[in-house]
């Protein structure tokens, strides 16, 4: 089992690293969301795969008997939490920067950094 | 004691407070106010507390150890906290002046106060996953401010800044998760317990991973494009916040890991953090050289100086360590005193680059003489701040016997005053390009220069009288853990 | 974007305070039983989401007890507020505390945990009901 998960995670991070390389933003987004979910995947695995019964203590028991490993859990689900909020928040981001910009592609992107026309000097700003 | 997470609590709630009174301007200007004030007299306990008891700790909600979090102020968390909770006194002062010329929207007081919550529990967490919930916090509020604006170039400036902090984030997210996965622990004493009994190969390779994450953070070489990306686009008192808070964040983390966590440190790392600071305090200083903008400048230079501390980092001594902490709290305060500076030179005189100003000295010398006794401590000129903080880092590199690292730490030095005497003779010295130029008359300025003069007594208090400093950094780099006898 | 399918429009009027109701079930079924504040703040969401794709957003934001903003302000705020009552019996912060409140024939189990989770909700419900609203809205303004 532990095998599959870490093939998996590879894939995923390949994955997510290939496409937040990418000079398109909604493809840059989208891999880092992958990015995101590989490395919570690894918060998750990080309590290692004993047993799927949830860490609940039964109305007529005492202890804790073979179960999940609960902490990994709670640190997975915060992580989920903020890696949603950011995602909420880059969409927005983008679809603003596509719209303002009219056009995805990150290299034609130079806003906050434009190409000065001099070979020594960089660019005079108009806006302060 | 509930002190010890005051400096998180108070500015979090009147960040919360902040957001209901988003539709009564006064009313939230009196809440921000008043949750600074309150947050600066904590900070002042705090500190008082841990000067008097040593460091506090404290378990949220009193479970056992493994699952419950610590928080722990040592010396150097409160002097952290209380630098925060001052620069957040400044820049509201600032705010309050007509020294900024984008009007206030309602989101700014909220995420200021957010920012300060968030890296004051960053100063004081003792937890690695707590660390991360609170990277993630100033990240938010980070975002929050810079697309305050909504112009193209800031929200380009945000998706930069977002992207490349992300990716740290994900990375020490990932440390995290490894370091966990091997130790079983998260707690910072804990979890440097565990760690030096593991495989010396795979803790080289922990470490590294964890080391790279808090780089990326602190912004230095190869790792810092973020900063320059991202600060040149905020207005003058939210630059100020975040060049004393953000990557003092990394810097304070590095320092408690090198000290703590990664005992006994491998020889590598250490070597290869004293070639990376080389680097910043080269390409931040390079870097400022061929800027014109006054902010581009100026945040260039901030790599530079993080370049020093990471010097003093890798020495690993306590003298080190302690140089370390002096140049931390001195370059907090002297680079944004200067961020200010050039906030309202832009105020005065129209614009941030030194092509299109000049005649400053001429029409404000009040302004001159605070940006010339910043820009001299900023060099490192005796008797100010900066020259007490490169003395205690170069006299111990030579003494360490890295003439290499000491020297080029010197040469930075020269090349600083290069970029100051270039931002004097341009906005203060020339005369302004346009024969028929007026400095613009502002109507209340006095707050921003109250501020301001703040920041520029400090300074010349810590440089002037820097005993009291001294052994303040001394026994602070010694409450570090595995910090002195 | 409003719609005018009349079946789903009177569909959704009934079944809006059925989403919430349940909403609240399982905020409160949360600790002892699958559930808590956030997966019932997301239900919550969820709810006025699909009000406002019936409808349109502007009714569905006055169908929010606070603007979103406000709405996740203060469940931050009630959160905080759990974590103090702990400070009271020199326990540290955020220690909850349970207790019983007997009224007559009913036995009701109260706890400061229970408005922790109550803040959650409020805040989830904020900040993204008013980020799915948000998000509507704009493609409610193409024409």
């Amino acid at each position: 089992m532990i095998w599959a998960i870490a093939l998996a995670l590879g894939i995923v991070i390949a994955a997510g690293t290939y496409l937040a390389l990418s000079r398109d933003l909604l493809r840059c987004l989208i891999g880092l969301v992958l990015l995101g979910n590989g490395i919570n995947l690894l918060l998750f695995t990080s309590g290692r795969l004993s047993s799927s019964l949830p860490p609940v203590i039964g109305a007529d028991e005492m202890v804790l008997g073979v179960a999940a490993n609960p902490l990994p859990q709670a640190l997975v689900l915060t992580a989920i939490v903020i890696s949603f909020a950011l995602l909420c928040f880059s969409l927005v981001l983008a679809l603003r920067i596509i719209q303002l910009a009219g056009s995805d592609d990150l290299t034609r992107l130079r806003a906050a950094e434009p190409t000065s026309q001099d070979a020594v000097k960089p660019a005079l700003e108009e806006e302060s | 004691m509930i002190l010890t997470l005051l400096p998180l609590l108070v500015p979090l709630a009147t960040a919360l407070l902040c957001a209901l009174a988003r539709s009564m301007p006064r009313l939230q200007r009196g809440i921000s106010a008043g949750g600074a004030l309150v947050l600066l007299l904590c900070a002042l306990a705090l500190l008082h507390q841990v000067l008097t008891h040593g460091t506090m700790t404290l378990i949220a909600g009193n479970w056992p150890l493994p699952f419950g979090i610590v928080f722990a102020a040592d010396l150097f968390g409160a002097a952290l906290v209380l630098l925060a909770a001052l620069m957040l006194c400044v820049a509201l002062l600032w705010q309050a002046s007509d020294a900024d010329a984008a009007p206030a929207s309602p989101g700014l007081y909220p995420l200021m106060h957010g920012l300060v919550a968030g890296s004051a529990a960053a100063f004081l967490t003792a937890d690695l996953f707590n660390l991360y919930i609170w990277f993630e916090v100033t990240l938010i509020c980070a975002l929050g401010l810079l697309v305050q604006g909504g112009a193209l170039r800031q929200l380009d400036a945000a998706l930069k800044y977002f992207v490349l902090n992300l990716f740290g984030t994900l990375l020490l997210l990932a440390a995290v998760a490894l370091l966990h996965g091997a130790t079983g622990q998260l707690n910072f004493t804990a979890l440097g317990e565990a760690a030096a009994r593991l495989d010396p190969a795979v803790r080289l390779l922990l470490f590294g991973l964890l080391l790279l994450a808090l780089l990326i953070k602190s912004a230095a070489f190869p790792l810092f494009a973020w900063l320059p990306a991202s600060y040149h686009t905020l207005p003058a008192p939210v630059l100020a916040l975040f060049s004393a808070l953000l990557t003092k964040i990394g810097i304070c983390v590095l320092l408690r890991s090198f000290t703590g966590l990664f005992a006994p440190t491998p020889v590598l790392l250490l070597t290869l953090l004293g070639w990376i600071a080389l680097f910043s305090m080269l390409t931040g200083v390079l870097g400022a050289a061929y800027h014109w903008d006054l902010r581009r400048i100026l945040a260039f230079h901030t790599i530079s100086q993080i370049g020093y501390i990471l010097l003093a980092i890798a020495l690993a001594s306590p003298a080190g360590n302690a140089a370390a902490i002096f140049f931390a709290l001195h370059h907090s305060v002297v680079k944004a005193g200067l961020f200010l500076v050039a906030g309202l030179i832009c105020r005065q005189a129209g614009h941030y680059d030194l092509r299109r100003i000049g005649g400053l000295y001429a029409a404000r010398p009040g302004l001159a003489v605070l940006f010339l006794l910043l820009a001299l401590a900023l060099v490192g000129i005796p008797p100010f701040t900066g020259f007490w903080g490169k003395y205690l880092i170069v006299r111990e590199s030579f003494v360490q016997g890295e003439y290499l690292w000491g020297a080029t730490a010197l040469t930075v030095g020269f090349l600083t005053l290069y970029s100051m005497a270039k931002i004097w003779l341009q906005a203060f010295w020339k005369p302004h390009p346009d024969k028929n130029w007026q400095p613009s008359v502002v109507p209340r300025t006095t707050p921003a220069y109250v501020g301001l003069g703040l920041l520029v007594l400090v300074t010349l208090w810590a440089g002037l009288l820097p005993e009291r400093l001294l052994l303040f950094v001394t026994s602070a780099a010694a409450a570090l853990p595995g910090g002195g006898p | 974007m409003r719609s005018d399918a009349l079946l789903a429009q009177v569909f959704m009027r009934s079944l809006y305070p059925l989403l919430l109701l349940a909403s609240l079930w399982i905020l409160l079924r949360g600790h002892n039983a699958p559930g808590g504040g956030f997966i019932a703040g997301l239900l919550a969401v969820a709810a006025s989401a699909a009000y406002a794709l019936v409808f349109d957003v502007a009714s569905s934001r006055r169908r929010l007890p606070l603007a979103p903003v406000s709405l996740a302000a203060s469940g931050v705020l009630l959160a905080l507020l759990s974590g103090l009552p702990a400070l009271l019996g020199g326990l540290p912060f955020l220690t909850h505390l349970w207790g019983t409140l007997t009224f007559g024939p009913v036995e009701l189990p109260v706890s400061t945990g229970m408005l922790f989770d109550l803040g959650v909700y409020l805040c989830v419900w904020g900040v993204f009901g008013g980020y799915c609203l948000a998000l509507l809205r704009s493609i409610e303004e193409i024409p």
